[in-house]
């Protein structure tokens, strides 16, 4: 094992954990963007809910359609890729590098592994004549899910990002706050997931 | 504190998210219309799938993302999200039955 981290930090790099008590995870940067992309979402969500309430039978029918299975099985992989995610950052935090990057390597399968299932679900929409302007509820369903999938796509770049940092010799404080800003985003995606899921595929 | 000694996945973590997988298979079920056939039990349904959502959504953020170390504004930023939209949504959803 050749690679540790530096725990004093350099002199220009903030502390890795400067006080467990008040730490931030990641730059503050990327909380601002959460909580005004929460917001977003929640509007979207909001919105979704207005209008299925005005066309209550053409919403019911349409979800009809859906695969629980499919929504459920992509809710769990994203659950258990925030799992590796926690793994990760705590991997790089202790100088525990391979054992980080395998659990990262984790993180990227469950990424690309929910890619599959949407292609498959999405796929079996469009053989059956489904495209987003089919109705209000196919609208919602391919504009939320595939907002979603692009911020997935992003966090896939985040975790690759996240990768590279488990090769570096020497990691210093301002390392481990990038990594610790590509987790919250990625446990983000995870998050709004969360949402997607009962919203489109449940509610009755 | 030497780092090896550092668990990389404490039990808290595994065991929220085992609640997190659970509350999923939970939810799965009753949303696929077991148990809840009429129109009054759908709606008691539905809304505590939402509610569940919610509380998850809790234990991603102070776990997952650390906020249960954040500072207290940031973690009241979240909480007030997590409570607002939740109560929104759950009343969207009722207003629209």
């Amino acid at each position: 094992m050749s690679t540790t981290i530096d725990e004093r930090p350099a002199a220009t790099a903030p502390p890795v954990v400067p006080d467990a008590r008040t730490h931030v995870p990641g730059e503050i940067g990327i909380w601002v963007f959460i909580l005004l992309d929460l917001a977003t979402f929640a509007a979207l969500f909001a919105a979704f809910l207005h209008d299925r309430g005005g066309d209550a039978e053409l919403y019911a029918a349409s979800q009809a359609k859906l695969s629980q299975d499919f929504g459920a099985l992509n809710t769990l992989i994203l659950l258990t890729s925030s799992l590796l995610v926690v793994a990760g950052v705590r991997g790089i935090r202790a100088g525990r590098l391979r054992e980080a990057r395998l659990a990262l390597y984790g993180a990227v399968a469950c990424a690309l592994a929910f890619c599959v299932v949407k292609v498959f679900e999405w796929g079996g929409k469009f053989a059956d004549d489904i495209t987003p302007t089919t109705n209000g509820f196919w609208e919602y369903y391919f504009g939320l899910t595939g907002i979603h999938l692009f911020h997935l796509l992003i966090g896939l770049g985040v975790l690759t990002f996240m990768l590279r940092r488990t090769r570096k010799a020497q990691l210093t404080g301002a390392d481990v706050a990038n990594v610790e800003t590509g987790a919250s985003f990625w446990h983000m995606v995870d998050l709004i997931w969360i949402v997607i899921f009962p919203l489109l595929y449940l509610a009755h | 504190m030497h780092s090896s000694d550092t668990k990389l996945l404490t039990p808290r973590i595994l065991v929220v998210w085992g609640v997190l997988v659970l509350a999923t298979v939970v939810s799965w079920y009753l949303g696929t219309d077991h148990g809840f056939s009429s129109k009054d039990g759908q709606s008691v349904a539905t809304s505590i799938v939402l509610v569940v959502a919610f509380v998850k959504i809790r234990f991603i953020g102070s776990d997952f993302m650390e906020l249960r170390h954040a500072p207290a504004g940031l973690r009241r930023a979240f909480d007030a999200w997590v409570v607002v939209v939740c109560l929104t949504l759950v009343g969207f959803y009722l207003g629209g039955q």
